[in-house]
């Protein structure tokens, strides 16, 4: 298998299943992880950032999950198949900078990658679709634990699991869901709703950047504190809260739909009109315009779309993707033109 | 400069945000910083904000804490302040008095209460074992049930012997 299989498949968080997928796009956990003894990769010198290299790509068939896995180092990567794997959400885009060093582990499925010499030496992420944080922490703890018998992970009675930056100490977990909320958008609660999840101390942010319906209605919200709190603890507050969210999000769905029905009905219609004809589009407008298809989608509006290949187009239109699909390099004029093209072949 | 949030403090934190590869500034102070803090560690570094936290964090003179150095690394408070990061696992033992507070201030929270690594959980626990054996025994001799704590004496040497590394670290 190699990267460009990637391009002809569709991710498992891409399925667009699992509870509450209606809203909940994805779950993600990530674990951040240091080798006992070496210093933090930024501090690190040529010889130690290859000895954690090799330990990591050593350790790696011991975890079940990671039977069959990918090993890239980065400096083996072009950089549009680095940012493709960062629109794919198998890595930061910290990790496309300054490569020499760097490399990402990724299972053929796509639900397990691991990052190293990022921030951290590991950096281990499992990914999800639909509401699913729980089974993202069972599946990421087992990995963690197969690991850590072959490796020596740094750790403190105290402080737990020592890490580059104070703010990922203890548990070195961090746990995030991406919302698709439209509803709260378009009644204008959302400013409400997320200020009140902030308070509870969780982070919220817009997916595709700042503003809200120009994000594409989605938003990524995530645990902040990382010690003093059990991983269990973590994921069910998390949860909690993200339970509470989800069903503000149904219950303005049903409002919008008693309440505004032809309205509703007309813009979703409308963007699906956009995009089925658009012949140049920006990748704003098209998150946009896709987030009130897949509304449409969940409220049953359409009878041959399914949220699957919604969803995969939130993904397949971004820059990264368009030049792979093109087999070249494209300047923005060109990927609008592109973008437009890909959509109107799927929508037919 | 006033802050950009609440436009009523001073701004001394300033940060730069990227998103869509779009650079932008913003200047805040250091109350709304905290705040943001957290959403924005997404995006980049906390680097700049810690920073902020540094200073307000330190509770020993700041001269005297720019200098110390881990031994370990070579890494320096002054390098943190600079860059958020600390250079090794040993630098957080090292820089352990200005640390507290900063972590306090992030975690609400000055330990560590989840997973524990499995080679080190037979340490860790081998050490918790032994600490209470030691109170039990203690409690039997003041109250002079020296038979009793003859008993605990016995088992905690057991454990030690099982358990080598426990002994060091006590
Ligand atoms: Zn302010
Ligand atoms: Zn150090």
């Amino acid at each position: 298998m190699t990267l460009d299989d990637f391009l002809h498949q569709e991710s498992e968080w891409l399925k667009g299943t699992g509870p509450r997928s209606n809203i909940v796009m994805s779950s993600r956990t990530r674990l951040a992880r240091n080798l006992e003894g070496l210093p933090y990769s930024h501090w690190a010198d040529k010889k130690q950032l290859e000895t954690i290299l090799d330990s990591v790509r050593g350790a790696m068939d011991s975890v079940s999950f990671l039977k069959g896995s990918m090993f890239f180092r980065m400096k083996d990567l072009s950089d549009i198949d680095k940012v493709f794997l960062v629109e794919r959400h198998l890595m930061s885009p910290e990790h496309t900078r300054s490569g020499e060093y760097k490399a990402l582990i990724v299972d053929p499925k796509e639900i397990v990658s691991i990052m190293v010499n990022e921030e951290d030496h590991l950096r281990i992420q499992v990914l999800q679709s639909g509401f699913n944080i729980k089974e993202t922490w069972r599946i990421i703890d087992e990995i963690d634990t197969a690991l850590s018998k072959k490796l020596s992970f740094a750790y403190s009675p105290k402080w737990g699991y020592l890490t580059a930056c104070p703010t990922n100490v203890g548990t070195g977990l961090r746990g995030s869901i991406m919302l698709h909320l439209p509803a709260l958008v378009f009644t204008a609660q959302i400013e409400r709703v997320l200020g009140a999840t902030a308070k509870l101390g969780l982070n919220i942010r817009g997916f595709y950047g700042e503003g809200t319906e120009a994000s594409g209605n989605l938003f990524q919200i995530s645990n902040q504190v990382s010690m003093g709190r059990t991983e269990d603890d973590i994921i069910d507050n998390l949860e909690r809260i993200i339970d509470q969210i989800v069903s503000r999000e149904d219950s303005s769905r049903n409002t919008l739909i008693s309440k505004n029905k032809e309205a509703l009905t007309d813009r979703i219609w409308r963007a699906y009109g956009t995009l089925k004809s658009a012949h140049i589009i920006t990748s704003r407008e098209t998150v946009a315009l896709l987030s009130a298809i897949r509304l449409g989608v969940d409220l049953g509006v359409f009878k041959d779309l399914n949220r699957e290949m919604v969803t995969e187009l939130f993904i397949s239109t971004q820059p990264a993707h368009l030049q792979k699909l093109s087999g070249k390099i494209l300047t923005a004029e060109e990927r609008d033109v592109k973008r437009a093209d890909l959509i109107r072949e799927k929508l037919k | 400069m006033l802050c950009e949030i609440c436009g009523k403090k001073e701004a001394t934190v300033h940060l730069t945000e990227v998103i869509n590869e779009q650079m932008r500034k913003l200047n805040l102070c250091e109350d709304c910083a905290r705040e943001k803090g957290a959403e924005m560690e997404e995006h980049f570094g906390l680097s700049d904000l810690l920073a902020g936290l540094a200073d307000l964090g330190a509770t020993v003179k700041p001269e005297a804490a720019v200098t110390i150095k881990c031994p370990k690394c070579g890494f320096s408070y002054s390098d943190f302040k600079k860059i958020g990061r600390l250079g090794c696992s040993e630098c957080y033992e090292v820089f352990k008095k200005q640390l507290t507070p900063i972590l306090k201030r992030i975690h609400s929270a000055d330990r560590h209460v989840g997973k524990v690594p499995i080679q080190v959980g037979k340490t860790v626990k081998g050490v918790k074992d032994l600490q209470d054996l030691r109170l039990q025994m203690e409690k039997a001799i003041q109250s002079e049930e020296f038979e009793e704590a003859a008993r605990i004496r016995d088992k905690m040497k057991e454990l030690e012997k099982k358990n080598p590394e426990s002994r060091d670290k006590k």
